[in-house]
């Protein structure tokens, strides 16, 4: 039973940050229909932020979400206005020409990075890394439910900025309807920029939280990217609410996985749930909830 | 998706794709890629140009899904990589030639496809390329933690059949023309137009009653049987494989996107280009600009023309994303879609903005 609730609690904790990563890509896939396969890739270029910052400047990794949010939103920013959105206007066969270009992308982030912090393996060691607290017999990391807490904020600031601000209002009227909403007066590439900032943003702040308990290799990317993606299909694509349920499905069938079936298996979990989706609930949660 | 109805109608009578193509200009690269071994007898050269058959093959394979059908599939070396370990584990397990995989790699390959594609193209877009690409990861953590069948991460090791490079450049070389030819063929054949329609707007398809998820898995299955046997030759050529190997994203999957972008998607001749462009891009960037910076650092002995050659080497990868980035951008249809833009303007290719 102890085994049982301390597997619940570290998948939750988990979720917590998975439901992030998620909102981001899910937000960005929304307003353009296209996946974002830079994901992960843009969370590993946070997460070296936050780790420059803790070594070479000495900021504690929390404090780093203040610099990791605003670089890795112009990051964003630029990508979608310079490499993808002159992209809407080039005639090509493939529709997925937008996608494939966030695979160079992140190829291009992925080895920058290799580059500058070669692929050696690096971690922010903060006082609070491995310190946890008890509640009942049950360990909880503090870094963990730190993290979780945030991100719980995050998602709240969400909604609320997304369901009562004109800014996002704009940007769910262009989810639901581009061509609709630029009648309306939107100036829908503005928000497709702006889109794509705040989703970088937001995976940049569940970068610098994962930090102070992960480890760090320019590789890392790629796993994340696939577990945004998984996330996604499992919320129902471009559903926020569902990239929440998606993301704390996520953790707690990772953490179980690991406990009950061997850690070896930790990464196939992901893409097993995301068949079995496929095969007995197509569109996600969101079929589900209506959200 | 509804972004089909904002991408403009291809005229299906332009280009190459279609029926009668002109013959000479392959015609005369046939004949010198079958003369080539007899004058070049250099193992180096004739090993390059063994890889550039086998990413024909591969290329053409994802041509065919995912230039001719519109269904981009990232996840190319999870077929190979089944070729190839069916070649490795006959040869390992059964203690039979491996040369049988040539036959059964395709067959097998496609015993992987026919799941993935009857579950997965009910998925469109963008969702079913990431599904290919969580098949590619699938496949890659199964040959890696199923020990007991293919040895893990220690890989699998043949003794090759020849010494000489020869006899497999004349099977790449075959296998290349029959898929090559083939393809013109289904292509030009009935198939070929149900697989365009598919491409151009689905649901029209649809309402035209063609059977769309059945053209899907024939064209997906045409393309994996194509990257088996090619992933059944690597094992035969290169005598060595393990997970990290065959079932690589970015060494294989990714780089058959590029061929076939590069080269020119929904092309027949395209893939062939982009091969030859691919692998002379890899082996600039793997030899340091062919030994260019080599050749520097001995002459200036400076230690750090030296690093920056070691960095070079290790560069491919970044070379890629770049090449993907501006092939995107500026000849979005590769180099011979985009034939007629890059000759007419008597411009190189890369000297231009597309962004009109």
């Amino acid at each position: 039973m102890e085994v049982f609730l301390q597997t619940l609690v570290a998948g939750i904790l988990k979720g917590g940050l998975y439901s992030l990563i998620g909102m981001g890509m899910t937000l960005i896939m929304g307003v353009m229909g296209i996946i974002n396969l830079a994901h992960g890739q843009l969370m590993m270029v946070a997460m070296y932020l936050t780790y420059v910052c803790f070594h070479y400047l000495g900021i504690d990794p929390y404090v780093a979400l203040v610099v990791s949010m605003p670089c890795l939103f112009v990051l964003g920013a630029v990508i979608q206005k310079y490499a993808l959105n002159p992209l809407m206007a080039v005639e090509s066969i493939l529709p997925e020409n937008q996608v494939l270009m966030t695979v160079g992308i992140g190829m291009v982030l992925t080895e920058i990075a290799r580059f500058i912090f070669s692929s050696n393996y690096r971690s922010v060691t903060t006082t609070y890394s491995g310190s946890a607290f008890f509640v009942g017999g049950v360990s909880f990391s503090v870094a963990l439910t730190v993290a979780f807490l945030v991100a719980v904020a995050f998602t709240l600031f969400m909604f609320w900025f997304l369901v009562r601000t004109d800014l996002g209002r704009s940007i769910r009227a262009t989810a639901q309807d581009r061509d609709a909403a630029l009648l309306m007066g939107v100036n829908s590439k503005r928000i497709t920029i702006v889109t794509f900032g705040i989703g970088s943003a937001l995976v940049a702040a569940a970068g610098t939280l994962l930090m102070p308990v992960y480890y760090l290799f320019p590789d890392i990317g790629g796993p994340f990217t696939r577990k945004a993606f998984v996330i996604t299909i499992l919320g129902g694509l471009g559903s926020t609410v569902g990239a929440i349920f998606g993301g704390l499905t996520l953790g707690l069938a990772e953490s179980f996985g690991a406990t009950y079936i061997g850690m070896a298996f930790d990464d196939m979990i992901g893409l097993l749930i995301f068949i079995l989706v496929l095969l007995f609930l197509p569109g996600g949660f969101k079929r589900l909830t209506k959200v | 998706m509804t972004m089909g109805a904002e991408r403009p109608m291809r005229n299906p009578s332009s280009g190459t794709a279609w029926g009668q193509g002109p013959w000479i200009g392959p015609g005369i690269l046939l004949v010198a890629l079958i003369l080539f071994p007899l004058v070049v007898r250099n193992a180096y050269y004739q090993h390059l140009l063994i890889l550039v058959l086998m990413w024909v093959v591969i290329g053409s394979g994802w041509n065919v899904i995912a230039g001719y059908t519109g269904q981009v599939s990232f996840g190319d070396a999870a077929f190979f990589g089944t070729g190839a370990y069916t070649a490795g584990l006959f040869a390992s397990k059964l203690g039979i030639s491996s040369w049988w995989a040539m036959a059964l790699g395709g067959f097998t390959a496609m015993a992987v496809a026919f799941p993935f594609g009857w579950i997965c193209f009910r998925l469109r877009g963008a969702y079913f390329a990431l599904a290919s690409l969580a098949l590619n990861e699938v496949m890659r953590h199964v040959a890696t933690i199923w020990e007991s069948l293919t040895q893990g991460m220690v890989g699998i090791l043949i003794v090759q059949t020849y010494v000489s490079k020869v006899p497999y450049y004349y099977i790449a070389l075959a296998l290349a023309v029959v898929s090559v030819a083939g393809i013109r063929m289904v292509v030009a054949s009935k198939w070929g137009y149900y697989f365009l329609s598919i491409r151009e707007d689905q649901d029209v398809a649809e309402s035209l009653g063609i059977d769309t998820h059945f053209y899907k898995m024939i064209s997906l299955n045409i393309a994996a049987f194509l990257t088996g046997m090619a992933g059944a030759l690597y094992m035969n050529y290169m005598g060595f494989i393990d997970p990290e190997v065959v079932f690589s994203l970015h060494d294989i999957s990714i780089m058959a996107i590029l061929v076939g972008i590069v080269g020119g998607v929904g092309t027949i001749y395209g893939p062939v280009v982009g091969a030859f462009v691919m692998v002379a891009v890899h082996e600039f960037f793997r030899t340091g600009f062919f030994g260019l910076f080599k050749l520097l650092a001995a002459a200036t002995g400076s230690a750090m023309v030296e690093t920056a050659a070691s960095y070079v080497a290790q560069a491919h990868v970044l070379g890629f994303g770049v090449l993907v980035v501006l092939v995107i951008r500026l000849l979005p249809n590769g180099i011979v879609g985009d034939w007629k833009k890059i000759a007419g303007r008597g411009v190189r290719p890369g000297s231009q903005g597309v962004g009109q």
